[in-house]
């Protein structure tokens, strides 16, 4: 009834290939938009930006970055807090290393350093596969740990070994109050949604998904798993280290090594299993889901006027959360984008089911 | 098909919540907070809008909870106490709402964003109760006009309130604690150029927390000549084989250990494991309560910390006793309080309130703001009277506060465990400032300069 | 040589240790396919209703056999819940959904043990000797120094792998475990049950990470931390080989005496702490040769 396709003829191949070929969906991200960009400016609190929707933003931004590898190309990676790791301290390190860049384009640089070690880590998942990869992607994990605490160079001799920075400041605007941040890191998003969606469904993203389905099978037919696997690696940890560089600089603006360590990794896997492999909205709705069921969780009782201890609260939230997560897996094994997908059907065949 | 899932569903959520409930009474684990009529007057609603809020960032929970839940145990009982017994401070009474960290920075933070606009006035001051949590806090403090309290921890330059007007390391900082440790090792090797060709080793944990004190040791080893060989140990601290058998091979003189947590007691079994003497292990403060020791058992014997405050009972604890413990009132076991961090934490619980009365002296008897906490806070004056009325004597020192010194006093002591408690086994050792003096200058005045800030906030 | 001979003593018995946490995951994914990242969670879970129950029943006849029985008993249960709950509905899933269901696992039992039986540090003592004690004196100069604890660990480590072994081949649930290890359908064709199996593979792993954890526990204290044991036991795993017990034991040897190895000889010039990522990167040169793990059963991909 809502979403129906009838009458949307396609007469071009353009338009069969457009990003959202029906119109309903357009409509839908025009909304989402919409909310993004005017709603939730309007009516958020200053907390509500601080501590849910900046992070939210900025994990969804990692979380998608992940995605592209562990969906759409197959690798698991436990390595996502290292990857981000390298892109804080990477973008700490031009700016301050190279005062007259644009922090933007220190960000990306950021992002870039992220992906030169993602392909060098990349290199053994040509040879290692499952779930060898993954315990393989800890070393990562914990050299990066080790090496920002270690090496005072990347710290710039703090003696503590944690970074403060200040608000960055772009052509003049500074971006200090929450709301700025927030249009920071909403921009970031929808431009890397936009690459990320477009390299998926192009030529790169194929050969990712035929590498994932079977890499001997995706060999046979031409595919170089040497290309798909590291090129996989590479755009991911650019994603996921510009993702860093936002954490630390936008979200955090202090830092020390601990912040990017391995229970990052963890929920951002997390985010990408419960929002759904090989799925960009998936991504986005893992990162919103897995962000906020802590807090919610944690204020439930409050909310109840039920007393009870924190510490009780934390161990309950422990419970839930890990009970949620085998839920899930249990009932919709495709994470909530299937969810959404799902929805979507219905939504096209209501109120007549049949 | 969707029955069966929702049947799965809850297969997997009733255990959940009997497990959850039943819990509570079933041992004696549980902190509840006893009866409500009880809890009247104790237990202030952080809505009322007569009451202080105090926001509490506590871990009962993770890695660092055996440490963690007798400081908030302390802290919270002491701020119920001055309800209940004084019904608030000059009749204002104190709200507070407990957040769970975890002993993580990320969750400080969001705990910090959360209480801090809670209250009518506001979070009236935090104590972030982690070294790495006071850093990122130490950011966003001045913009939101909350003042910090970070009590033997945090910062060590940030005593300079030229440059940090909302930080307050009272009671010492890193570089205070390090400096009175190693006047120790010179007072009882005869002297501070006795420690020449001496071998110091660090053992410390690989946080913000642990590499604080390197600055201060490291100056001090170019200044008497003695060998410092620092050892970092990985969060959470429970790998430390090889730490200790690099200290077997290097057999240095003598050992700080830097440690929290877990850390402590396995550094101390480690330690038992490689035949190092415990008695020339040097504990930092937070390295030296029960919990460190316990596990260790016997092989404790001999081991010394420097203390803020040791364990022990006095009026205040009798007090929180009989109003709220007799009462069912009490955020802890019974047998928890007069420990030495649960005593730290009535002491730092203590300073707050006080800090609050001396705001309330210049802004008047009503819930009052970070702001202005924060100048009670700079002109905290505790004499000797103030924590005989406390009843805190002999657990707390006299102190006063400046613009220029947020510190208060660098003095303390060291307590050994003797197998069943804590004892003082020297006198007060104060640390030398002049050699802390220029180091915090320099270290404040490259802060300043990284962030564009003035210097010179005590001159307005 | 003698202190040679002594870091390399500390770390082969620090390697069995993490070959007594390795094997729980060994077992699990021998027997189901499942890469169980709750092993830690186990261990720390175990080890703290056993401490704790020795608390409560400390004033009758026999509190550690009583506290050792329930706590066996409790695992039991955990295996079957785990089966139930967790296994059964996701059955034929891919292995990344196992593996995350059973990060969900851990979450919950660190939240479960901890509401149950409270997160404070808890001593337990069931007399194993400590101290240290010298041996080799007559072959280096001053001896060699080992810590008893650390000695009595290694003896009950070895003994539990030995059994395992003789357990895995000589017994008829042995059998039936690798026959189920090696082709689910053609095991649950010839009438072994599956879901029995794997109840007695948790339950099997969950008494791994008992001994485990109280190995550990009594050296230093029942606290969250044991739980993160698991991840130093992840580097023995993809150095043995997922499917070899005994890739387990030869792999804790070689990731616990390396790291040693490393953290006393080439710690100080690096600035030290570096066993961690030492251990993960020793593993992962080993597969650069041997993708599979030492003893891992090597998987032919066909088209």
């Amino acid at each position: 009834m809502f979403y129906r396709e009838a009458g949307q003829f396609k007469t071009s191949y353009k338009a069969d290939q457009a990003v959202f070929p029906i119109f309903q969906d357009k409509i839908f991200v025009a909304i989402w938009l919409f909310i993004g960009f005017v709603v939730v400016p309007m009516l958020a609190s200053e907390y509500m930006f601080r501590a849910i929707f900046i992070p939210v933003i900025i994990m969804a931004l990692a979380a998608i970055g992940l995605n592209l590898l562990v969906g759409y190309c197959g690798q698991v990676s436990l390595g996502s807090g290292a990857f981000m790791a390298v892109g804080a301290y990477a973008a700490y390190n031009f700016m301050i290393r190279v005062p007259e860049l644009n922090p933007l384009i220190c960000f990306l640089l950021g992002g870039l350093s992220a992906t030169v070690v993602g392909v060098i880590f990349g290199i053994p998942s040509l040879r290692i596969k499952g779930f060898y990869l993954a315990v393989a992607t800890l070393a990562l994990q914990f050299f990066t740990d080790w090496t920002f605490s270690r090496i005072d160079w990347f710290t710039n001799y703090t003696p503590s070994g944690s970074i403060a920075v200040q608000p960055i400041e772009v052509l003049g605007v500074v971006f200090d109050s929450p709301i700025r941040k927030y249009f920071l890191c909403l921009v970031f998003l929808v431009i890397f949604t936009i690459i990320g969606k477009n390299i998926v469904r192009g030529r790169i993203g194929r050969a990712w998904m035929a590498t994932r389905d079977m890499d001997v099978a995706a060999e046979i037919i031409g595919i170089r798993p040497v290309y798909a696997k590291l090129s996989a690696f590479a755009v991911s940890s650019f994603f996921i280290g510009v993702a860093g560089a936002l954490w630390a600089f936008v979200h955090l603006g202090s830092w020390e090594p601990l912040a990017f360590d391995i229970n990052l990794s963890f929920s951002i896997l997390f985010m990408v299993i419960i929002g759904g492999l090989g799925s960009i909205v998936g991504g986005m709705l893992g990162a919103a889901f897995i962000t906020l069921l802590p807090l919610f969780l944690n204020q439930l009782p409050v909310w109840l006027g039920i007393n009870i201890s924190t510490a009780m609260i934390s161990h309950l939230e422990f419970m839930i959360f890990g009970a949620l997560i085998i839920f899930f897996l249990a009932v919709e094994p495709l994470g909530l984008a299937r969810i959404w997908q799902i929805t979507k059907e219905k939504l096209r065949l209501w109120p007549f089911p049949h | 098909m969707n029955h069966s899932l929702l049947f799965r569903a809850l297969l997997i959520c009733v255990p959940l919540a009997i497990g959850g409930c039943g819990q509570d009474s079933g041992t004696d684990t549980g902190t509840s907070t006893g009866n409500q009529s009880n809890a009247e007057g104790v237990i202030v609603d952080v809505s009322d809008p007569n009451a202080q809020f105090v926001p509490v960032l506590s871990y009962r929970t993770g890695a660092y909870a055996p440490n963690g839940t007798p400081v908030a145990n302390g802290f919270t009982d002491y701020l119920k106490l001055i309800n209940a017994r004084d019904g608030g401070i000059n009749g204002v009474k104190i709200s507070f709402e407990e957040c769970e960290t975890g002993y993580s920075t990320s969750r400080s933070i969001e705990c910090y964003e959360r209480l801090k606009g809670q209250g009518p006035t506001g979070a009236a001051v935090f104590n972030p109760m982690s070294t790495g949590a006071t850093f990122a806090i130490t950011e966003k403090a001045p913009v939101d006009k909350i003042p910090l309290i970070t009590m033997g921890y945090g910062r060590s330059e940030s005593r300079n309130g030229g440059v940090f007007p909302w930080n307050f390391p009272i009671y010492g900082t890193y570089w205070t604690a390090a400096d009175i440790l190693i006047t120790h090792l010179g007072n009882i090797n005869g002297g501070l150029n006795n420690l020449k060709g001496k071998k110091i080793a660090l053992v410390y944990h690989d946080s913000p927390f642990g590499k604080e004190p390197i600055p201060l040791l490291e100056k001090r080893a170019s200044m008497l000549g003695f060998e410092l060989l620092s050892i970092p140990v990985t969060h959470p601290g429970v790998e430390q084989k090889s730490a200790w058998t690099m200290i077997r091979k290097e057999q240095p003189d003598y050992v700080l250990l830097w440690g929290w947590g877990v850390m402590n007691s396995t550094a101390i079994k480690e330690a038992t494991g490689v035949r190092y003497p415990r008695d020339q292990m040097y504990g930092i403060w937070w390295a030296g309560s029960e919990p460190d020791v316990r596990p260790a058992a016997a092989d404790a014997v001999g081991y010394q910390a420097i203390s803020m405050v040791s364990s022990g009972q006095a009026q205040v604890h009798k007090d929180i006793l009989s109003y709220l413990y007799d009462k069912g009132l009490g955020s802890g076991e019974r047998e928890g309080v007069g420990e030495v961090l649960y005593n730290v934490a009535i002491i730092n619980a203590a300073l707050v309130v006080e800090s609050i009365r001396t705001a309330q002296s210049k802004y008047g008897d009503k819930p009052l703001t970070g702001e202005e906490v924060r100048w009670g806070i700079e002109n905290l004056d505790i004499t000797e009277e103030t924590i005989e009325k406390l009843g805190l004597t002999g657990y707390m020192y006299p102190l006063s506060l400046s613009c220029s010194d947020h510190e208060g006093k660098r003095a303390a002591r060291l307590h050994r465990w003797n197998g069943e408690s804590w004892e003082y086994s020297t006198d007060w050792i104060t640390a030398d400032d002049s050699v802390i003096q220029p180091m915090v200058r320099s270290a404040s005045d490259t802060y300043a300069k990284e962030a564009g800030i003035p210097t010179n906030a005590c001159d307005s | 040589m003698g202190f040679f001979v002594e870091v390399l003593i500390s770390g082969l018995m620090a390697g069995v240790l993490y070959s007594l946490v390795a094997l729980g995951f060994v077992l699990i994914f021998k027997a189901s396919g499942v890469f169980n990242f709750a092993q830690g969670a186990m261990v720390l879970f175990a080890a703290l209703t056993f401490v704790r129950l020795l608390d409560i029943l400390k004033d009758t006849f026999a509190p550690i056999t009583l506290a050792l029985i329930i706590t066996i008993a409790m695992m039991i249960m955990l295996a079957i819940a785990i089966e139930r709950l967790v296994l059964r509905p996701l059955v034929n899933q891919p292995g990344i959904s196992l593996f995350m269901a059973t990060l969900g696992v851990a979450y919950f039992l660190d939240g479960f043990g901890q509401t149950l039986w409270g997160s404070d540090i808890y001593t337990l003592d069931i007399g194993i000797p400590k101290g240290s004690i010298f041996i080799f004196e007559s072959i280096f100069e001053g001896g060699v120094l080992v810590a008893k604890e650390d000695l009595v660990a290694t003896v009950i480590a070895g003994v539990l792998v030995v059994t395992l072994a003789i357990f895995f081949q000589k017994t008829r649930i042995g059998r039936a475990l690798r026959a189920v290890a090696d082709d689910h359908q053609a095991a649950q064709s010839i009438g072994i049950p599956l879901n029995y199996i794997w109840v007695i593979v948790w339950t099997v792993a969950g008494l791994v990470a008992l001994v485990a954890g109280v190995i550990w526990g009594s050296k230093l204290g029942v606290q969250f931390s044991l739980s993160l044991i698991a991840l130093k036991a992840l580097p023995v795993l993809i150095l043995g080989g997922f499917e070899s017990v005994l890739g387990a034991v030869i792999g804790g040897l070689i990731i616990g005496s390396g790291e040693k190895l490393a953290e006393i000889y080439l710690g100080p010039y690096v600035g030290g702490g570096i066993e961690y990522w030492f251990a993960y990167m020793l593993a992962l040169g080993f597969l650069m040769f041997r993708p599979q793990g030492l003893f891992g059963e090597v998987h032919i991909d066909r088209v």
